[in-house]
């Protein structure tokens, strides 16, 4: 690990005024980005620490939620509120990391997780994303952990988190506080494709800082009918290989509405705005669920080596969305 | 004095060590405090062949903190001699050289130890080594075994005319000619991947000179092997190297031989003249001890239309490093398990551009084990016979190998106990018939088995004038209970109360130990203990019988017996006293013998193995792929069990990492750089406790009198054995899918 200062504010203003020096990231639960730093892949100057800062609030928002940035992952997933309005929220929480990490984690800092690419991590390795310009490791490697949905030349690699699978699902939209005020990025805007700048995660100015997270009092029709799963090489404590946050609103066997958003297969939460219109309007049934998995999948391409993933994601949503159409009991 | 030994079975002993563990007071290598030490840290090759051009270590050399950087251009010479001229690892290959650590620029592996950085922090050495910069000459690496199978060899060892190892050789027995005549025919490949042992404990050592005497405390399976060799490396007699290694967490093998780790702790605490500790990081463990070489194993099986064999024919191929021949028992146990008249098997190697590999609990077994009970579980399936039934209808009675008789064996009632508790009936035979729901439910079996091991050991027993003992070896205990196990033996051939012996282990100033692997430990450290405390009691019992002040004046051995530290006459146990009154009336503090023990010719005579059977039921999500383990039932019949409480946890412990042979563990090489891509705990997967239902496992009593002195065949690997082919035979069942190549993921299955 590089040598670096560190200091602690306890408000927004001085977060932000420490946050414009060279080289400096915010601090909060560290789970990644202490360990990027054991691995020499994050070597900043300065870290800010903001553990401090009154953001760990968790409050009604006219028949939402507002989810403060510091708030930790497993309170959020335990929240009463949080349980009953959105259930897809604490499921997909409580599918990730381990209760010692969710824990130590926080909402913001799961937004800012970086990939687990393995060439990522390996500083010896070939990496666009950790040095521009030295190549995707990936691309012709070891890639069974990699992107089947938008992504380039210059980096296959995945979001890693579970809880933003879910948020995608339910059009969250993240506040952020920078030197020019406070502003909002609705959640699909909020992480990018790798594109020719893999290097850059997401829509975040380096001078601002997540204050919470929104959730929308509309999304809450998907209470009934949601589920989050995750298919995954162990039972616990490992990234998807594929995942999927389904949400239903169903009326007289009729989807009224759908959501459905899948993890381990890009570089962002993926949204699956095919599947969705292959839902509405249709009876929740399997030939439905079927046609929609069709739809979700078409445009993936796969690697030697994560080609499953395209059959794998396509019974994924079949089953997620049977789950969540019968109330997000197990059939 | 004639000691009955207890059953075999005895009541359960809580480890001894179980609460120094739990409350963090049990001392691992890197915890223990030296004054003044600085720390080192490794600098890892980042190509897999080629050499050093240039190895610029100024700027790491001005960073804060930084007393030395030690590379090929400045580290003391040291000696790495050849073998098998000299023997300076007991444990190595028989045919190579250690890596000369830091002693020429050759790259031999990515991931190989090229310089150390030393500092008064960890914190800044660690970011120190980050500042060494190094120009390679690259040459394109030999990583995959496929792409090399043509260069494959016989292992000179096997071409010996006496192996020391008895492994490697071709071993034809019967007609060569047999499968080409058989009825029936299975004849298929099964690939295992690279496994890393991943222990908790890191490798560590901390190493310390003291007017040229060098004292280690490291991690450690063989103190004296450790000793031993850095005697050897650094020209020094044995008698200047003290290890000290009290407990060891976690080593499945990988700290059977002493590695670079050690002598560049040696090297850098004596450039620095202070004690250097070196610990080394998660992700350098990969390439800085060994691993289960990848194999490509044939597995061919001819047999009549009633299930009998009539041919097996097994050849194995391994991986190994450049410069040393590693060789393991992959296919040995296919010689002895099932009664075919006819067998060949062989044993290749492939070169490679990887470290060393080493032996990974249930060596060679576990592998081969995989490949020949699943090509038995195919047969069963072509013949439509029950797979129990196919392997109880191949049961040998005697060794097929050379004839000899069983020491003991109790595999069929292993099979029959474990058939029952597990209700192997209620299996239907054919795949992919029995489901629960969206799940595919299948029941699997496979046989488990390993050499009983008994090597020279030396121990100590002493009994004090308290009333108490101590029994001593030099031995290890990383994990499975020998501080325990050791107390047990030692009171036992005492007859003394068990809360009145202890143990000390893990010191090379005691008596030499035999190494802490191939399940031998107990047979041979306790064979020794048990052999010392005999020899001290009868020492002790000489005081009396010749004594006028005893009450056993003037009586022989044969008429004494002893019970809770106290001789008595077998005719009239009034007649008696204490040890500890003996050693009082004589003015003696204690009084102890250290034995040499060392095995006879009980091999000649007998076959010693341990078997046993695993029985496995997994749930198969039949459109996701995931397999989930619902039931394992293992059943082993190895001697005289010690104490069946660990010895229990050591048998669900194996089934454990058999599990993650089956399904989970795989070290990934990226070949265009002959790089490992997933060296850490997130993405070299074992399972968790979320994939791990109850384990079920019992033992069948074995009174053994011809193993060793006390009975007891060792359990630690036969409990690996066997598992992951169960797990491959159940998801057959449950799938209909054979998966020969592991692990068995669910992509396998989709």
């Amino acid at each position: 690990m590089k040598p670096f200062a560190y200091t602690r504010v306890t408000n927004q203003q001085a977060a932000l005024q420490a946050i414009v020096q060279d080289n400096t990231k915010f601090l909060a639960g560290g789970t990644n980005l202490i360990d990027l730093m054991k691995d020499n892949v994050e070597q900043p100057a300065r870290l800010v620490d903001i553990n401090r800062l009154e953001l760990t609030q968790i409050v009604d928002q006219n028949g939402g939620l507002r989810l403060g940035a510091l708030a930790k992952n497993s309170d959020t997933a335990n929240h009463q509120l949080v349980r009953e309005r959105y259930p897809l929220i604490t499921q997909a929480i409580l599918a990730g990391a381990s209760p010692q990490l969710r824990n130590a984690a926080t909402n913001g800092g799961n937004l800012m997780q970086r990939t687990r690419c393995y060439y990522f991590y390996d500083v010896a390795m070939p990496c666009n994303k950790r040095q521009p310009g030295s190549g995707c490791g990936a691309l012709e490697g070891f890639s069974r952990i990699h992107a089947i949905f938008g992504a380039s030349q210059q980096c296959i690699a995945t979001h890693p988190s579970d809880m933003c699978v879910a948020l995608a699902a339910l059009d969250a939209v993240v506040r952020v506080e920078g030197p020019q005020g406070a502003r909002t990025i609705p959640f699909a805007d909020f992480h990018r494709l790798p594109g020719d700048t893999p290097q850059i995660d997401t829509n975040l100015k380096r001078d601002e800082l997540i204050t919470a997270i929104d959730l929308p009092a509309s999304a809450t029709r998907f209470s009934a009918h949601s589920y989050y799963l995750k298919v995954r090489d162990r039972a616990s404590y490992a990234f998807a290989l594929v995942s999927v946050a389904a949400g239903l609103e169903i009326s007289n066997g009729t989807i009224r509405e759908a959501r459905v958003a899948m993890g381990g297969v890009a570089h962002k939460p993926w949204r699956a705005t095919r599947a969705e219109q292959a839902l509405n309007g249709q009876r929740a049934d399997e030939a439905t669920f079927h046609r929609a998995a069709e739809a979700a999948m078409q445009g993936a391409q796969g690697t030697e080596h994560n080609r499953f993933k395209i059959e794998l994601g396509r019974r994924a949503i079949v089953r997620a969305l049977t789950i969540a159409a019968n109330n997000g009991r197990s059939v | 004095m004639n000691q009955a030994l207890r059953p075999a079975i005895g009541k359960p002993v809580e480890r001894v060590d179980g609460r120094l563990k739990v409350t963090g007071g049990a001392r691992y290598a890197a915890e223990f405090k030296v004054a003044n030490v600085a720390h080192g840290v490794l600098v890892m090759s980042t190509i897999a062949n080629g050499s050093i051009r240039s190895i610029d270590t100024k700027a790491a050399l001005s960073a804060p903190g930084v007393i030395e950087v030690l590379t090929h251009q400045n580290a003391p010479r040291v000696r790495f001699p050849q073998r098998p001229q000299t023997m300076d690892d007991y444990v190595a290959p028989v045919f190579g050289r250690s890596l000369p650590v830091l002693q020429d620029n050759t790259i031999y592996f990515n991931g190989q130890p090229i310089a150390v950085v030393v500092a008064e922090t960890l914190e800044q050495a660690e970011h120190a080594a980050t500042l060494v910069r190094v120009v390679y000459d690259e040459r394109p690496p030999a990583t995959r075994l496929e792409s090399e199978i043509a260069r494959a060899f016989p292992p000179q060892e096997g071409l010996m005319k006496e192996s020391p190892t008895d492994r490697p050789a071709d071993v034809v027995r019967g007609d060569p000619q047999a499968l080409s005549k058989a009825e029936v025919v299975i004849d298929e490949t099964y690939t295992i991947p690279i496994e890393t042992h991943n222990p908790m404990e890191l490798l560590s050592t901390i190493a310390q000179w003291t007017d040229g005497k060098l004292t280690v405390h490291d991690k450690t399976q063989w103190v004296a092997n450790t000793q031993g060799y850095l005697a050897l490396v650094f020209g020094i007699p044995e008698s200047d190297v003290h290890v000290i290694s009290p407990f060891v967490g976690g080593a499945f093998g990988s700290s059977l031989r002493p590695w670079a780790h050690p002598v560049v702790a040696a090297m850098a605490a004596r450039a620095v003249r202070r004690p250097v500790k070196l610990v080394v990081a998660r992700n350098q463990m990969f390439t800085s001890h060994g691993h289960r070489p990848y194999t490509v194993q044939r597995v061919a099986l001819g047999a009549g239309r009633d299930g009998r064999l009539t041919a097996i024919v097994h050849e194995g191929t391994a991986q190994t490093s450049l410069y040393e021949e590693n060789t393991e028992s992959l296919v040995n146990a296919t010689r002895i398990l099932y009664a075919s008249p006819n067998c060949i098997t062989k044993y290749r190697l492939v070169r490679g551009n990887i470290q060393t590999p080493l032996y990974m609990r249930g060596p060679g077994e576990s592998s081969g084990v995989f490949a020949l009970d699943s090509a038995i579980d195919e047969l069963a399936y072509k013949l439509k016979i029950d797979p129990l039934e196919m392997r109880v209808r191949n049961h040998a009675t005697s060794d097929p190998s050379n004839g000899l008789p069983w020491s003991s064996k109790s595999l069929l009632e292993c099979y029959r106990r474990g058939a029952e508790i597990f209700g192997w009936s209620r299996r239907k035979l054919e795949p992919r018939s029995m489901r629960d729901g969206r799940y595919l439910i299948g029941l699997g079996m496979a046989t488990a088995t390993y050499p009983t091991l008994r090597m020279p050991a030396s121990a100590r027993a002493r009994i004090f004038n308290d009333g108490t003992a101590v029994v001593q070896s030099s031995a290890s205990d990383m994990g499975p209970g020998t501080w325990t196990t050791m107390k047990i033996v030692g009171a036992e051939a005492l007859a003394m109360d068990l809360s009145r012996v202890r143990s000390e282990l893990g010191d090379s100033s005691l008596p030499k130990g035999s190494v802490h692997g191939g399940s031998g430990t107990t047979a041979s450290v306790g064979s020794a203990v048990h052999e010392a405390c005999l020899a001290v009691q009868a020492k002790l019992l000489a005081l009396a019988t010749i004594d006028q002040r005893s009450p056993l004046n003037g009586a022989n051995a044969q008429q004494v017996t002893a019970e809770n530290g106290r001789f008595f006459l077998k005719s009239d146990s009034s007649r008696g006293e204490t040890y500890a009154e003996i050693l009082r009336r004589n003015n003696m503090e204690s009084i102890d013998v250290t034995v040499d023990s060392t095995p006879g010719d009980e091999e000649k005579k007998f076959s010693m193995h341990a078997f046993g059977a695993h029985f496995v039921e997994v749930r198969v999500d039949a459109e996701l792929g995931s397999v989930r383990i619902m039931r394992v039932v293992s059943g082993i019949g190895a001697g005289r069990i010690m104490n069946e409480k660990t010895a229990l946890s050591q048998i669900t412990g194996g089934v454990v990492g058999g599990i993650g042979m089956a399904l989970l563990e795989e070290t990934v090489m990226d070949h265009r750089m002959g790089r490992i891509v997933n060296a850490s705990l997130g993405e070299y997967h074992v399972p968790v406790n979320a994939d791990i239902p109850a384990l079920e496992a019992f033992f069948v009593e074995e009174h053994d009198d011809h193993v060793n002195p006390i009975g007891a065949k060792g359990i630690g690997e036969v409990s690996y054995v066997g598992t992951a082919a169960a797990v491959a035979n159940a998801v057959f069942h449950a799938t209909g899918k054979r998966i020969r190549q592991l692990p068995i993921t669910l992509d396998k299955l989709l």
